[in-house]
């Protein structure tokens, strides 16, 4: 039969993708685990645009006038709160996914910067509390390497209850990167498959946390901010819940957000996008008139300027980035500089079965340029002071895209921007970020249609 | 000085922790009496020096929570996480603990002459745990490190998905959980039973090591595996 009479019909429902999905479920019986986040089309904060100032607003001069970007957050309860030249922030990743050079490459961009940067499971590192000025030290179900040493030395603490690319999960670090070093610091054997609880160990509801937060305050004298990091799914009702359990500022991670492993199922199908996440969120602090007192980050798939400044016009008091990190840091380059000179990364690409811009096999531990991973020549491929000047430029770069768009909104201070400044391309986009779709004044869900 | 009595009856307790964080470990305090604490949670969380703590009476949540170094008696009952997270040191409760008594305590010794409530020693990541009486279920659920001696009964699930940890039960278990098996006891094993019961107190002199089961993991949820049918 000729080439142009074969049949090229594709089904929908099960289009070559999920042919792919049925056979390697049949052929291995397990589920298929990846780093990264959500890869599906989501609406997110492309689909809003801002109304710049013109008649009915002043613009700031672009290169002139001053336009605050400070940010101070813990203010409820902390004696110490938390201050921040800029609001974007280094998002909770833990040494083991990456390797100790990207840890401290992020301390060193982060303090650069004037930010804050983030611990992960499995607890901190002397290079990172070295190199972080500011350091939010992460207290998880799993509590692999948490101590109080570690609780005096931090600067703040964040509870993490869950996270956008895996809420109601537990972390998960395949054996490969399960050194003897990580292996020590999280007290678990060598080289196993170590699964992280998903639930604290000693609380289980709202009221318990609110006991637990107090403990922390308890323990460092009402000194440090406690954060409480929730996975975006009931968004509204859980901002609430961790304002009414104390906390200082509540970090929302939507569904975009990545992870060093997971389930695909669960990265692709819970929680819900970051844009929705986050107007749920402010709904739930202005409802219990906690805007400002409480303060918000949000987080998950916040990746340029422009996105940042959504975010704060949503009502967001900062935002954290992982991905958009680790990709500044070479994430998916198809080179590695090391020694002063580039070499390609395409042959360990392969091996991993994808290519540069395709990757998400952080879990595996192989990372071709260095950064998710624990094998001593690997993570070579990727320096603390490389890693550190490229952070450095990007969250510059996010910086000054987040002031020119506040100065040409006629802002003064980056916290000034407003949901009045934005409007929605989308219906989607307009009825979860509950903003008028553009050129009109109407917002689906909300009032008379 | 060299001795304190704080009635929290008349004392805020944020003062009095601030007090055993900041000033008592300068000022050579050797021993603590706290009165009154009526339930109060979070009472000497985060110590760090060698002190002896007696809270008279009953305390709430994370008694002890964090500890290093001090030796804290409970004369009465304990909320739920006493002694997380300890590192080192001693807490004794000489009544009943709740949930998740010694829960991820990296070091030290939690005593409870009573019963303890749901998952006692719940990721345990190197501290010892002893108790007079019996633990509820999903006890040392994913337990790291460390050891557990349990005089009574043990309830369902007892040491699910147990990691390097090892349990000794000397009464009846209603279930062990995935990946826990009972194992014969071996000569150091009753040795650690025997040291374990004579370090918690005399309270625990009427037990005998070779009464006692050992409990420990299969290791066969230590790596991913297609068959396990969901076990974990
Ligand atoms: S390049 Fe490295 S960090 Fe990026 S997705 Fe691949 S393995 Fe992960």
């Amino acid at each position: 039969m000729s080439e142009k009479n074969l049949s090229r019909e594709e089904s929908y429902s099960y289009d070559r993708k999920t042919i792919d999905y049925i056979r390697n479920a049949a052929a291995h019986g397990l589920y298929e685990i990846r780093g990264m986040g959500a890869k599906r089309k989501l609406p997110n904060f492309d689909d809003l645009v801002f109304l710049g100032a013109s008649l009915s607003r002043y613009a700031l001069e672009g290169y002139r006038e001053k336009c605050s970007t400070k940010t101070i957050l813990g203010t409820r309860y902390a004696k110490k709160p938390i201050e921040l030249e800029i609001p974007i922030t280094i998002a909770g990743m833990s040494f083991g996914s990456l390797s100790a050079n990207v840890k401290e490459a992020l301390g060193l961009a982060a303090t650069a910067v004037g930010t804050s940067t983030t611990t992960g499971d499995g607890g901190m590192t002397p290079e990172e509390r070295l190199s972080s000025k500011t350091l939010i030290y992460q207290c998880l179900p799993s509590r692999y390497g948490f101590n109080p040493d570690d609780v005096r030395k931090a600067d703040a603490i964040e509870v993490v209850i869950g996270q956008g690319a895996k809420p109601g999960g537990g972390g998960m670090l395949l054996g490969q990167k399960v050194s003897a070093r990580v292996a020590g610091m999280r007290t678990l054997p060598e080289g196993i498959d170590q699964r992280s609880a998903c639930r604290h160990p000693d609380w289980t509801g709202p009221d318990d946390l609110a006991i637990k937060i107090q403990e922390l305050r308890e323990m460092t004298d009402w000194e440090k901010p406690i954060y409480v990091k929730v996975g975006a799914t009931r968004t509204f009702n859980d901002v609430k819940l961790a304002v009414h359990s104390g906390a200082d500022v509540v970090v929302v991670d939507g569904m975009q957000g990545g992870t060093a492993a997971t389930q695909t199922c669960f990265i692709e199908h819970i929680g819900i996008p970051t844009l929705a996440a986050v107007r749920q969120a402010v709904d739930a602090l202005e409802d219990l008139d906690m805007k400002g007192k409480v303060q918000l980050i949000v987080s998950g798939g916040v990746r340029t300027g422009p996105d940042v400044a959504k975010a704060l016009a949503m009502g967001a008091d900062a935002v954290a980035i992982g991905q958009g990190v680790l990709i500044a840091l070479g994430c998916n380059h198809d080179s590695y500089f090391q020694n002063g000179e580039h070499y390609p990364a395409c042959a360990d690409y392969s091996a991993l079965g994808t290519t540069a811009g395709f990757c998400h096999h952080c879990h595996t531990g192989k990372c071709p340029v260095g950064i998710t991973t624990q094998d001593e020549i690997l993570e070579q491929r990727l320096t603390p002071e490389f890693g550190a000047k490229h952070l450095k430029n990007y969250l510059q770069t996010l910086n000054m895209e987040l002031t020119t768009i506040a100065r040409a909104c006629g802002k003064q201070n980056v916290h000034h921007l407003e949901r009045e400044d934005l409007v929605a391309l989308t219906l989607e986009a307009a009825a979860m970020a509950k903003v008028p779709l553009a050129g009109t004044s109407w917002i689906p869900g909300v009032g008379n249609i | 000085m060299d001795s304190l009595k704080f009635d929290l009856a008349e004392i805020p307790l944020r003062t009095v922790n601030t007090f055993l964080h900041q000033e008592a470990p300068g000022q050579g305090v050797r021993k603590v009496l706290i009165t009154n604490p009526d339930g109060a949670h979070n009472i000497a969380v985060g110590l760090d020096f060698p002190v002896e703590i007696e809270i008279v009476g009953h305390a709430g949540y994370y008694a002890g929570g964090m500890n290093k170094q001090a030796s804290i008696t409970v004369t009465g009952s304990a909320g739920t996480g006493v002694a997380e997270n300890m590192m080192s040191g001693r807490v004794h409760v000489k009544g009943f603990a709740s949930n998740g008594a010694g829960a991820s305590a990296h070091g030290g010794l939690l005593v409870i002459e009573g019963d303890a409530g749901l998952r006692c020693g719940i990721s345990l990541k190197g501290g010892d745990i002893v108790v007079g009486g019996s633990v509820g279920s999903f006890s040392a659920f994913m337990a790291q490190a460390g050891r557990m001696v349990i005089c009574g009964d043990a309830g369902d699930a007892l040491g699910d998905s147990l990691y390097e940890a090892v349990l000794y039960v000397k009464g009846s278990i209603k279930s062990l959980g995935a990946d826990a098996r009972i194992e014969p006891m071996a000569e150091a094993d009753l040795a650690t039973v025997k040291a374990l019961l004579a370090a918690a107190g005399p309270a625990f002199d009427q037990y005998a090591p070779q009464d006692f089961k050992r409990v420990a993991s299969a290791r066969s949820l230590y790596h991913w595996n297609a068959d396990a049918n969901q076990e974990y």
